[in-house]
This record gives structure tokens, C-alpha cells and sequence, in this order.
């Protein structure tokens, strides 16, 4: 721990922390353009210029210069004042002032920047050089001429992506940031860079020209296009939700957000449900709420209903609707809407265990049928941390394109139980082993058999220093997945017995999934927010709120208990999901026992105490014992990354990056 | 050098160049050089590798060669490397061309040594002979770029043509060099004046005159 001091007070600094670092755990700000915590450092922006002695008498580059036992750090002086004036200076001979005109204007670090620490005016009045347009796909708006070469982006997308795809060419006053042949980036994550551009070179296409930062109202929210339960920032502005940005969060997102968690927004609001709708004489009609309640209320289901929570709601809503299907005298719940029928007796046997931020740890790692790079694209992130720190991967299942190597042993569950001679000697050989078993391996006595390696390997142990390992790991694809476990959505035949129970009613939460053809002769009421393909098939339609219009708790795949804010509200005649089932029981005549959602949250609460409590649910470490054998090929249940929910289906962004990016169709530019 | 551009990746260009692989002779050296590095430092090898196979193009065109895409992307699957840092080598770097060039690449130094010795004369040599900048002239054979210090600066001005120095320059010994050179021969290179092998004292030492003979201290002269 050497000691140095910063400004005149003395402070111990971890072993191995830069200058920049110690001045900051000194509580000084040091401003910088090129230096991120989670990328290399590259030292070319010259910002976060210091004085430190000893060493030669000339400011120095607080970022690469590691901090040294009785180090004296200034970042008052004289000398650092004219030298970051005189850095800012030389930044801004070549940026444009277009701040008028510019989207990253109000949140950008150059302008921030340049007004703490730069001269008063320019003394520059040579032309300034100017760079073309680089197409870097339909996400991601570039102006180049903006570039201050910082290269973030460059890094992001060779060491955090691992798709090595942005680069400088050409070199001094000439060099330009670009994608190889200005192809569009072609990554599930590759909106980051926008974040991390420190200027406007790089900002959100479909964002472009919409909003000014200070207009928005920011909430703090949940993204559920996936399990991992990103956390999120809805920017708002009236009723519209403008953009998603990531929150800083080490044990979930780091800080950064799918592509699809970050730009589904726009189909928040297109083809939305906003009125309530009737099916008579087989098509469905426009109603108002007294009507649908009214037609409700004739069903008189009795004991004969169900419900089906689809894949983004959250556990309120679960709560709310389990209540009343409990008051009616039903227990007919199922969540896994595509028919999965795997073993929930354990919560612990179907959870992300090993956390994602230990799984950065692990040594040796099997992952069965899990494309993760789409089913959780910030899990990838920490799988390829893990193998640059030295992970062994093997994978089970179709090949795809991983971001961190990683070798695939074949396409059938069988070979669970049948692992290759190196494969085994990897998992036992290593301290920290971890299987990851995706959605694809959960059926046909695929839990099971992966249950039945935690045993083989001892993946559940304590390590040397005495920590608790447990490297089973299930990684769902649903946000509501962990959330309805723990509420109970879960029928030991799954969803073929409510199919079997023939219910009278059937309510789905927003279950798009679901074949609905197998409910013929049951009355579907849909409870959601798109008309996407279950609203087909509802016999009465209710408009309910996504999840930027609720507070709401989530649950992710490491059964982490989460809360969500509500942005704005929904449009039209659309209602929050409780109220409409807390409506929904009068009409059917019972009592649910809430009536407001604080009522509701403390019911839920004290049933499932766990879903009370922010962080990690506890499960338990003990795993079934497994067994058995699983046999069938393997098929990923995401056929397109971008189209996997009813808002990223009804988003024009999403819609054209499925087209272009997945489907190679061309699109002309917009003459400018 | 601001005037460089990569060749537009164009159907032409990879129905011409998608089929390139090293020769007999080359995939041995390619071999060699890549040997030369240790174990997973093989992207190392890039840079010798675009030379090689830009004389390869060259040799191929009868010029001084260079590198199209398809052929960077040769490379890049050679080393096993993302073929984005393979462009940003080839573009930093002005010995490799990322654009047709002529049979004859005509370096002309421009920077003061040279200027002060008359490179203004070499350009406008060059410049009635129709070559000009970042233009191949119709003949094919003449490339023109005015470039910064080679470091020749004691035999200056100079100009470098493809592998090759020639220093000393006028007007007229340059025109020499250049009609030699279409005519298919090959001029000596090095120093053009004949009163020089290399780059020694032309008559008589005019400085540090007392140190031919023996070693002299001049510290308490100056």
C-alpha cells in the first residue's frame, strides 16, 4: 500500500493504482477524455495532465503512471492549471463548434469540460480539418469531424465486445475512427460506444435530434428483454419514453446494455393496446371498461380458470393475478410458456448460483445449450472476462459465433452425460468449475443430467480462502422467469396441464408465446400491452401497462430482487396490470384482499418475503441430486436477437436491425 | 500524405485480387518470417508480411505494387487477425500503398536540408515531366509524392525511387536518373555527383579540419 500525497494530504492507495486513481480516491477530480475504468489505458488524450515529484519537471499523465511509495501528486498548481488549458486548446483546434447542433450538447464531456477547465476563448484561426461520415450501422449516428481520437470505442469493441471491428486508419491530422469497409457494427452490445464517446462523434441514430438531456424526466427502471435485469434509466419526456441508458451497476450490467434492452423503446409506442376490446361474432371490437367488465362478470368461472404470465411482467402483477385465481379456488398457474416442464421443486436448481460477477472467476466452464451472446449479451461480457483471465469453455449445443473462443463439443444433450476425457478433466482438474445450462438444455432431462454433473464435480464447495462456490448455473431468457418461480408459475406438466384442465378462463399476462390453439375452448382474457400475437388470439382484451408505466419488482436469473420505477403513464385506456385485476375480481365476484399497490406489495411480500428484500433472494446451496439421461439435439429457442419480445417486435429500430443486421438487406441512406 | 485513400472496395477489385495467394517462393518466406516470432506473437509478422505482398503485387503489375483489400484480407487470414487492425497498419504507414501506384515511385524530399539544396529544382523537374501528386502519369510509369526527411541530409537534396536512393540531385542529374530508369536500366544508386562515393567531405574538409590527422580537443576554442 504505498503512500502518496495528493494536494499536501497524505493517503495509502492500493497496490498497483495509477496517479489518476490515488487522486481520486483523494476526492480530486481529474478530467479526462480517453481513460475509462473498464478499458486498457491508452494515455493519448493528454487531459489528465498532474505535477508529480519526484520526476521530470513537466506535467504527466496521471492514467498511465502508477502511483509509487511517497509520491507528491498536485492537481492545483500553477503548472496543471496551464496545462490542461493549453491540452483543451489543442482538443478543440480540430472540434467543430456545432454544440447547438450536436445531440451529445447539455451531457457532453468535452463541453463540460472545457468550460471547468479550459482557456476563455480561442486563439485558433486556421481552418480546422474536417472527416466524412462513417456508417456504423443503423444504431449508431456518426460525426466524425467531432472525433477527438480518444479511442474508447475502438477499445470497448476489442477487449469488452470482442468483435474487433472499429479501428483508426491513416495516421496524425489524417487519422479516422472507422468500422472495417464502414460496415455496420455487428454486435449485440454495440450501442456502448455511444456511451462511452466522450463527444458527439458517435451519438444514438434513432435518438437523433429528439430530446435535450435537461428536458427528460429520469427514472430509475428494470430492463426485461432478457433475465439478467439490466439496470436501466428511462429518459421521458411527456408521456413518450425517449431513450434507455444504462445505470452503473458491478453486480448486474457493469455499465453496459444490450442493443435490444437499449433501443426497443421506440415500440413502447406503436401498436399499443389502448382501449379494451370484445370478440363478438369472432371479431374483436372496441369496447369501454364498463362493457369488457360487465361481459366478464357473466363468466362465472368458478374454480375452472388459469393464468399464464408471459415473459416481461413483473411479480406484482404475477401476485396480483395468482391472488385471484387463488380466490377463486384454482392453483392453475405456468409461466414457461413454451411448454417447459422442468422440475421447479428447487429454486436453487434452476438459478444463476455462481453470480455474474463471480462467474468472471470460474476456471473451467461448460455451457449447454446457450447461445448467451443472445441470451444475455452482458453475461457474455463476464464469460469473456473469465477467459481472458485464463477460463477454460467448452460448449454443448449448435455452434455460433462466441466472443471469447471456447470449443464446441457437439449438438446433442447426450453428450451431458458423456463428456469427453479432456472435457471432464478440465471440470474436475479446476478450482472454480461452473456449468451453465441455457433454456435449450432444460427440457428432456437436461436439468437433470446437468444436476447430475453438479454432483460429479462438486461444482457446490467452499474454496481455500473459505468462500462458498456454487458453479451450477441456469440462465433463463425471461425476465419474469425467477420472479414467477418464486410465486409459484410452475405446474409440475407445465403448460400442457392447464391445457389439460381445460379452463374455463384464461388469463394471460402478457403471454405472446403461448399456443394458444390448444386453448380453444377456453375464454382468453389478455392482459398486456401489444398486439402482438396473443392479442390475436384473446377473446377479450384488457390494456394493460409495459414495463416502463408500473413500479414493479423483477427478478433476474441470479434471483437477484430488484425494483422498477414507473416512467410515464399508458397511453390511452390502458391501466397499471393490477388494477385491472383487482377490478377483474369484483367482477368475477371475489375478494383478492388489496386494494391499493402498497396493499398489494406487502401481500406479496409476506407471502414470498424474499421479493421484500433488493439483492440476492437466498435459495439455499444444496442442488437435487439429478440423474438420469438427456438425449436430442439441441435448438436455441431465439431464432432472431432483435424480434424476441412484443415491444422489440413493434420497434422500427429493432424491426431494421433484425433486417439488416441479421438478414443483410440493404437500406439506402437518407439524403442529408 | 493527407491526400491518402484505401482503394474503394469495389466488385472489380475483388474479382482481380479475391484469388491472391502467396507464390511458391513467398509462401516460403512468408513462412520464415512468420517464424521468426515467438509463439503468439505471430501477429507480429503483419508488417514484413505487407511487404512482401505488395512486391508480389508489384511483381505481378510490373510496378512498384500495392495493396488492395482483398489482398490485406489475405494477409489478416494469414495471421489469423481481425482484419481491421491490418488496415490500420497499412494506412499509418506510408511505404505501404493502399492505391494503385505507377511502375516508378518518385519520393522527392522536400524538408529543409533539401530544400535548401535545391529540391525546389527536383520538383519542378519532376512536375515538367508530368508526374504529380497522388497521379499515376499515362505511361504508367511515374508515381510522384513529395515526402519529409529520409535522412539523407548530407548528400541532400535526394530522391527516393522504390528500393532505391539517389542523392546529390540537380535538375539535370535527376532528368538522367529518370530517363535511365525508362529506358529499363539501372542507374547506380546513391550519391549522383560524381565527385563522391558516398557521402564524404567533397574537396577539401572545410570543418573539424584539425581532427584529420590526430584527435584534437576544440573545447577550449569555443
Amino acid at each position: 500500500m504505498p503512500k502518496v500525497k495528493v494536494d499536501g494530504v497524505e493517503i495509502d492507495v492500493p497496490a498497483g493504482a495509477t496517479v489518476l486513481q490515488a487522486a481520486e480516491l483523494a476526492g480530486k477530480e481529474i478530467p479526462r477524455f480517453c481513460y475509462h475504468e473498464r478499458l486498457s489505458i491508452a494515455g493519448n488524450c493528454r487531459m489528465c495532465l498532474v505535477e508529480v515529484k519526484p520526476g521530470p519537471p513537466k506535467p504527466q499523465a496521471s492514467c498511465a503512471l502508477p502511483a509509487t511509495e511517497g509520491q507528491e501528486i498536485r492537481t492545483d498548481s500553477e503548472m496543471v492549471k496551464k496545462a490542461r488549458e493549453g491540452v483543451m486548446e489543442f482538443l478543440l483546434i480540430n472540434h467543430p463548434l456545432d454544440c447547438p447542433i450536436c445531440d451529445q450538447g447539455g451531457e457532453c464531456d468535452l463541453q463540460d469540460q472545457s468550460v471547468a477547465y479550459g482557456r476563455g476563448g480561442s486563439r485558433y484561426h486556421e481552418h480546422k480539418r474536417a472527416v466524412t461520415e462513417k456508417y456504423m450501422g443503423p444504431l449508431i449516428k456518426t460525426t466524425m469531424t467531432r472525433c477527438i481520437h480518444c479511442t474508447r470505442c475502438v477499445r470497448f469493441s476489442e477487449e469488452i465486445a470482442g468483435v474487433d471491428e472499429i479501428g483508426a486508419l491513416y495516421r496524425g491530422e489524417t487519422m479516422q475512427i472507422t468500422t472495417y469497409l464502414e460496415k455496420a457494427a455487428h454486435h449485440e452490445m454495440s450501442a456502448n460506444v455511444i456511451d462511452l464517446c466522450p463527444v458527439g462523434a458517435l451519438t444514438s441514430r434513432p435518438y437523433a435530434f429528439e430530446a435535450r438531456p435537461w428536458e427528460l424526466k429520469k427514472t430509475l427502471s428494470i430492463d426485461v428483454s432478457d433475465a439478467t435485469g439490466a439496470n436501466i434509466r428511462i429518459d421521458a419526456r411527456g408521456r413518450e419514453v425517449l431513450r434507455a441508458l444504462p445505470r452503473n451497476n458491478d453486480d448486474v450490467n457493469e455499465e453496459w446494455l444490450s442493443d435490444k434492452a437499449r433501443f426497443q423503446v421506440d415500440g413502447l409506442t406503436r401498436r399499443r393496446l389502448d382501449k379494451p376490446f370484445l370478440r363478438r361474432d369472432g371479431k374483436l371490437v372496441q369496447a369501454t371498461w364498463n362493457e369488457a367488465f360487465a361481459a366478464l362478470s357473466t363468466l362465472n368461472p368458478g374454480a375452472s380458470i388459469a393464468a399464464v404470465a408471459g415473459d416481461m411482467v413483473d411479480c406484482e402483477t404475477m401476485f396480483a393475478a395468482k391472488a385471484l385465481v387463488g380466490a377463486l379456488g384454482s392453483n392453475l398457474l405456468e409461466g414457461r410458456q413454451t411448454g417447459m416442464d422442468y422440475d421447479t421443486s428447487s429454486l436453487a436448481a434452476v438459478n444463476f448460483n455462481t453470480t455474474f460477477n463471480d462467474i468472471e472467476t470460474a476456471d473451467a466452464i461448460l455451457i449447454v445449450g446457450a447461445h448467451v451472446r443472445w441470451e444475455a449479451p452482458t453475461v457474455n461480457v463476464r464469460l469473456r472476462k473469465a477467459v481472458k483471465r485464463g477460463a477454460k469453455v467448452f460448449l454443448i449445443g449448435p455452434e455460433w459465433e462466441t466472443t471469447f473462443g471456447g470449443e464446441f463439443l457437439g449438438e446433442d444433450l447426450s453428450l451431458i452425460g458423456n463428456l469427453p476425457g479432456h472435457v471432464a478433466d478440465a471440470l474436475s482438474g479446476a478450482k472454480r468449475p461452473a456449468v451453465i445450462l441455457g433454456g435449450a438444455a432444460l427440457g428432456r432431462g437436461g436439468l437433470e443430467a446437468g444436476l447430475a454433473l453438479a454432483g460429479q464435480f462438486n461444482l457446490v464447495r467452499t474454496l481455500e480462502d473459505g468462500t462458498a462456490w456454487n458453479g451450477f448455473n441456469v440462465l433463463h431468457m425471461a425476465a419474469s422467469r425467477m420472479g414467477g418461480l418464486m410465486l409459484g408459475y410452475a405446474q409440475k406438466g407445465g403448460i400442457a396441464d392447464l391445457v389439460a384442465a381445460k379452463p374455463k378462463v384464461l388469463i394471460s399476462l402478457g403471454a405472446d408465446e403461448v399456443d394458444y390453439t390448444k386453448f380453444a375452448d377456453s375464454m382468453i382474457v389478455y392482459i398486456g400491452h401489444h398486439g402482438d400475437k396473443a392479442a390475436h388470439a384473446a377473446d377479450v382484451i384488457l390494456p394493460a401497462s409495459a414495463y416502463t408505466e408500473k413500479a414493479g419488482t423483477y427478478v433476474n436469473t441470479e434471483g437477484r430482487v430488484q425494483f422498477a420505477d414507473k416512467a410515464v403513464f399508458a397511453p390511452g385506456d390502458a391501466r397499471e396490470d393490477w388494477t385491472i385485476l383487482r377490478a377483474l375480481a369484483d367482477a368475477f365476484g371475489v375478494s383478492v384482499g388489496f386494494d391499493s399497490f402498497d396493499q398489494l406489495r406487502a401481500a406479496m411480500v409476506s407471502a414470498v418475503p424474499a421479493l421484500g428484500v433488493e439483492g440476492l433472494a437466498d435459495y439455499g446451496a444444496a442442488l437435487p441430486a439429478g440423474g438420469g439421461s438427456a438425449s436430442g439435439a439441441i435448438a436455441y429457442p431465439i431464432k432472431d436477437f432483435y424480434m424476441t419480445n412484443p415491444i422489440a417486435r413493434a420497434s422500427a429500430t429493432m424491426q431494421r436491425c433484425s433486417a439488416e443486421l441479421l438478414h443483410g438487406e440493404e437500406f439506402a441512406e437518407a439524403a442529408e | 500524405m493527407a491526400d491518402r485513400y484505401i482503394e474503394p472496395d469495389t466488385p472489380e477489385l475483388r474479382a482481380r485480387w479475391g484469388n491472391f495467394a502467396w507464390t511458391e517462393a513467398n509462401a516460403a518466406k512468408a513462412k520464415e518470417i512468420v517464424a521468426r516470432y515467438p509463439e503468439g506473437r505471430q501477429r507480429s509478422a503483419v508488417m514484413p508480411l505487407l511487404d512482401l505482398a505488395q512486391r508480389q503485387v508489384g511483381a505481378e503489375l510490373n510496378t512498384q505494387g500495392w495493396l488492395p483489400i482483398p489482398v490485406m484480407e489475405y494477409i489478416a487470414a494469414y495471421l489469423d487477425m481481425p482484419i481491421i487492425r491490418v488496415v490500420e497498419v497499412a494506412s499509418f504507414y506510408t511505404m505501404y500503398n493502399i492505391a494503385p501506384i505507377g511502375r516508378f515511385h518518385v519520393q522527392v524530399c522536400g524538408t529543409t536540408p533539401c530544400m535548401l539544396r535545391g529540391s525546389d529544382d527536383l520538383l519542378a523537374t519532376c512536375k515538367s515531366r508530368g508526374m504529380k501528386k497522388g497521379h499515376i502519369s499515362e505511361d504508367g510509369l511515374w508515381s510522384f509524392t513529395e515526402v519529409e526527411c529520409m535522412g539523407n541530409c548530407a548528400s541532400a537534396p535526394m530522391v527516393q525511387i522504390n528500393d532505391d536512393n539517389y542523392e546529390d540531385l540537380t535538375s539535370d542529374r535527376l532528368n538522367a536518373v529518370l530517363d535511365a530508369l525508362a529506358r529499363g536500366e539501372t542507374p547506380k544508386a546513391g550519391t549522383q555527383d560524381p565527385a563522391r562515393h558516398t557521402v564524404e567531405p567533397v574537396g577539401e574538409p572545410t570543418n573539424l579540419v584539425a581532427m584529420m590527422s590526430e584527435n584534437h580537443d576544440y573545447r577550449s576554442e569555443w
